[in-house]
């Protein structure tokens, strides 16, 4: 993104609500809901990666899903490149989908195991391309290469790969269409750092070619350091802190953004984990959210105010935006 | 470290092979290695590279064909593995030896409800009555760190989210207090605090219980925090076995020091590009004849090509397969 011009938002997520209901007993009955995503806001620039870290289960998959329609949200409003898509059906949504993708988070659950990995990268093009057999060949190859899958296996079955081969699939497959946005769920977790760093530098690599636009979901807060743009913190189904990259890391303002920062394991078995912030307390539950903050069950610097009222979201300047009492008056 | 008590689980020269319509893979190659009880082995090595197949091998996990177990000696408490029955080795599966495989949603079966898997080992392998064991099957998931654990058995595995249904693979391999725990890269899907919840986790039960523990991971930080000793893997071999700091502090291998030089850090300077190590994986078409990393390798020279090299000592308790010596910056000779 260039300093001073206005960049475009590609993706404008506001009020984003999912919740899923829970049904209980023979009848089914419904007893509860789970927020799984809980009132998000946030916006997405065109060749930008925004980050999406927090804790597990905090909703982060969902709130992708949803973005890219693969949920109907229960309210709120999504806008991709100027066009509202929250409520579109049918032949109007399925008309979007090769512009977004997904790479999912299992990537075993995700690929038909009777179809050869050829096949299976072939499917959205046969689906949304008309294309002849001998160039689809060839670009399903050209994916393969352009992931580092050895070429001679596409006539085989998922099931004969690794863990870490089989999320490759999953890449090629959304990169098939040439999406102009895709949303990443963990694509990395599965592999060795050496072949991270190759998917890494293939997402970097083909954004500047083709101005790919990402919403990163990612635990390594490593590799989120070296890809994203800004850095979106979720906290039990809403996002607590956003940032640009570097502010994030260097200045956690959130006492959440700070304890996950501060549990990275060091790659040095001499190293004595320093300040390590342990998160004691209850883990809430995204169907019994507690009252006021989120966080309040856990945080280390709780006051009395954070179990009565849940705190507004503070925009603090230079693109950085929170939600924490501390920050309220400071 | 419980030093020079028998090992608990032993192997010797395992090969794994799948036969395919494409011919074969040949996936485990000569893999030796023990664990005693207490200590915690860590696995590394490059994604394809044998980690999860050794580990399948060892308790029958996978179907034949197309896999075989071609050769090898696995001992569990001096007991010969391979010689067991069906029976026996169901008994020791999910009973003394418990597994957590690294694709959660398929080995959690998508039909039962997260209570009915958890409950259903602690009947079989600890005779529990129903409701004591959906007690402690609620013990356990609130364990691993889900909130709400007890309402949450009736749950089915769509309705976690992927950390979680990593946690109740956790749980599930926990279940039966074993006292060897295989984890295929338990924390891939969760965040660093959960992680050092989990890793506190097993830290007591090895303190506790004497739980022996193989943890394979990608990741070299928690490596560095919790293993003793570590394997290294590259082309279906062990390339590389030493105590955690001597590896970290003097990797003889150069892969291993390939891979210690990828790691990205969340301090210091922030690379403009992440470092690879260039080069494809070795086809595993045949057994070696020579050094699986021969074609990326800064060192290789031409007896690399010819012949496979065997794990040699370097010092106590650290290996290297490998023609090359580092310390003299020359062909290591013998
Ligand atoms: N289909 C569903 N039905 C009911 N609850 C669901 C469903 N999908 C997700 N949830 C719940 O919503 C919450 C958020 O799940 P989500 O998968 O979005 O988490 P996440 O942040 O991606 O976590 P992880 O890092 O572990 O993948 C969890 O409590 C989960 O149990
Ligand atoms: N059913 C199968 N048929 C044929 N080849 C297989 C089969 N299962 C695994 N393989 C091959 O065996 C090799 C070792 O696979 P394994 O799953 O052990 O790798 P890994 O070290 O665990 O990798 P990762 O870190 O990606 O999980 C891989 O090259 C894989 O392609
Ligand atoms: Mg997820
Ligand atoms: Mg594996």
């Amino acid at each position: 993104m260039a300093d001073g011009q206005d960049p475009r938002k590609l993706v404008e997520v506001s009020g984003l609500k999912m919740h899923f209901p829970i049904y209980a007993g023979i009848l089914r009955k419904q007893v509860g809901t789970v927020k799984a995503v809980d009132d998000v806001t946030f916006d997405i620039y065109e060749g930008e990666t925004l980050g999406l870290v927090g804790e597990s289960g905090c909703g982060k998959s969902t709130a992708g899903r949803a973005i890219l329609r693969l949920y109907d949200p229960t309210s709120g409003s999504i806008v991709i490149d100027g066009k509202e898509i929250a409520h579109l059906e049918g032949e109007a949504l399925r008309n979007l989908r090769p512009t977004m993708q997904m790479i999912f988070q299992d990537p075993q659950a995700s690929l038909n195991p009777r179809m050869t990995v050829g096949s299976i990268i072939a499917e959205p093009l046969l689906e949304h391309h008309a294309m002849k057999p001998k160039d689809r060949r060839a670009r399903v190859l050209e994916l393969m290469d352009a992931v580092g899958l050895n070429r001679e296996f596409a006539s085989r079955y998922p099931h004969e790969f690794s863990g870490g081969q089989r999320q490759r699939i999953g890449i090629a497959r959304a990169l098939a269409l040439n999406p102009k946005f895709i949303v990443c769920d963990e694509p990395i977790a599965a592999l060795d750092v050496s072949i991270q760093a190759q998917v890494v530098n293939l997402l970097e690599d083909l954004q500047e070619q083709f101005g790919l636009t990402y919403l990163f979901i990612s635990h390594d807060l490593s590799m989120v350091r070296h890809l994203a743009t800004r850095v979106a913190v979720m906290y039990l189904g809403k996002i607590v802190e956003l940032a640009p990259r570097d502010a994030l890391y260097a200045d956690p303002k959130h006492p959440y953004t700070q304890a996950l920062l501060s549990a990275v394991p060091n790659p040095d078995p001499d190293s004595v984990p320093q300040n390590r912030i342990i998160l004691n307390g209850d883990v809430p539950s995204p169907t019994n959210p507690p009252k006021g903050c989120n966080f309040c069950t856990r945080c280390p610097k709780v006051m009395d105010i954070c179990r009565e009222k849940d705190p507004a979201w503070l925009d603090l300047g230079q693109g950085r935006y929170a939600a924490c009492h501390l920050l309220e008056d400071a | 470290m419980p030093d020079g008590s028998e090992p608990i689980l032993d192997v010797h020269d395992l090969k794994t092979i799948f036969r395919t319509r494409d011919g074969e893979v040949h996936a485990v190659n000569s893999v030796s290695f023990s664990i005693r009880p207490g200590e915690l082995l860590g696995v590394v090595g490059e994604s394809g590279s044998g980690k999860s197949v050794t580990m399948m091998s060892l308790m029958g996990l996978l179907p034949s064909p197309p896999a075989e177990v071609v050769r090898g000696d696995i001992r569990y408490q001096g007991h010969d593995v391979r010689a067991m029955s069906e029976a026996q080795l169901r008994k020791l599966r999910g009973g003394d030896i418990g597994f957590v495989f690294q694709d959660p949603m398929t080995s959690l079966n998508p039909v039962f409800t997260v209570g009915y898997q958890l409950v259903e080992p602690l009947r079989i392998h600890l005779k529990l009555s129903k409701r004591a064991a959906s007690v402690r099957a609620a013990e356990l998931l609130a364990l691993v760190g889900i909130p709400d654990a007890a309402k949450r058995l009736g749950d089915f595995p769509h309705q976690f989210s992927g950390g979680m249904r990593q946690r109740v693979m956790i749980a599930i391999a926990l279940a039966c207090d074993p006292k060897v725990l295989i984890a295929d890269e338990p924390t891939t899907a969760l965040d660093v605090t959960i992680q050092a919840q989990i890793i506190e986790l097993i830290k007591d039960l090895r303190q506790k219980l004497g739980m022996a523990i193989v943890w394979i991971t990608h990741d070299l930080g928690v490596i560095a925090e919790i293993a003793d000793r570590v394997l290294v893997m590259y082309g279906g071999q062990i390339v590389e076995h030493a105590p955690v700091r001597e590896l970290f502090r003097n990797p003889q291998h150069p892969y291993t020091r390939a891979l210690l030089e990828t790691i990205p850090r969340v301090d210091g300077a922030r690379d403009a590009r992440l470092r690879s190590i260039s080069g494809q994986p070795p086809s595993l078409a045949a057994h070696p004849a020579s050094c699986p990393f021969a074609a990326r390798c800064p060192h290789a020279f031409e007896r690399c090509l010819a012949e496979n090299p065997a794990r040699r000592l370097v010092s106590p308790g650290h290996d290297v397969a490998c023609f090359w010596d580092f310390a003299t910056g020359g062909a290591h000779h013998g």
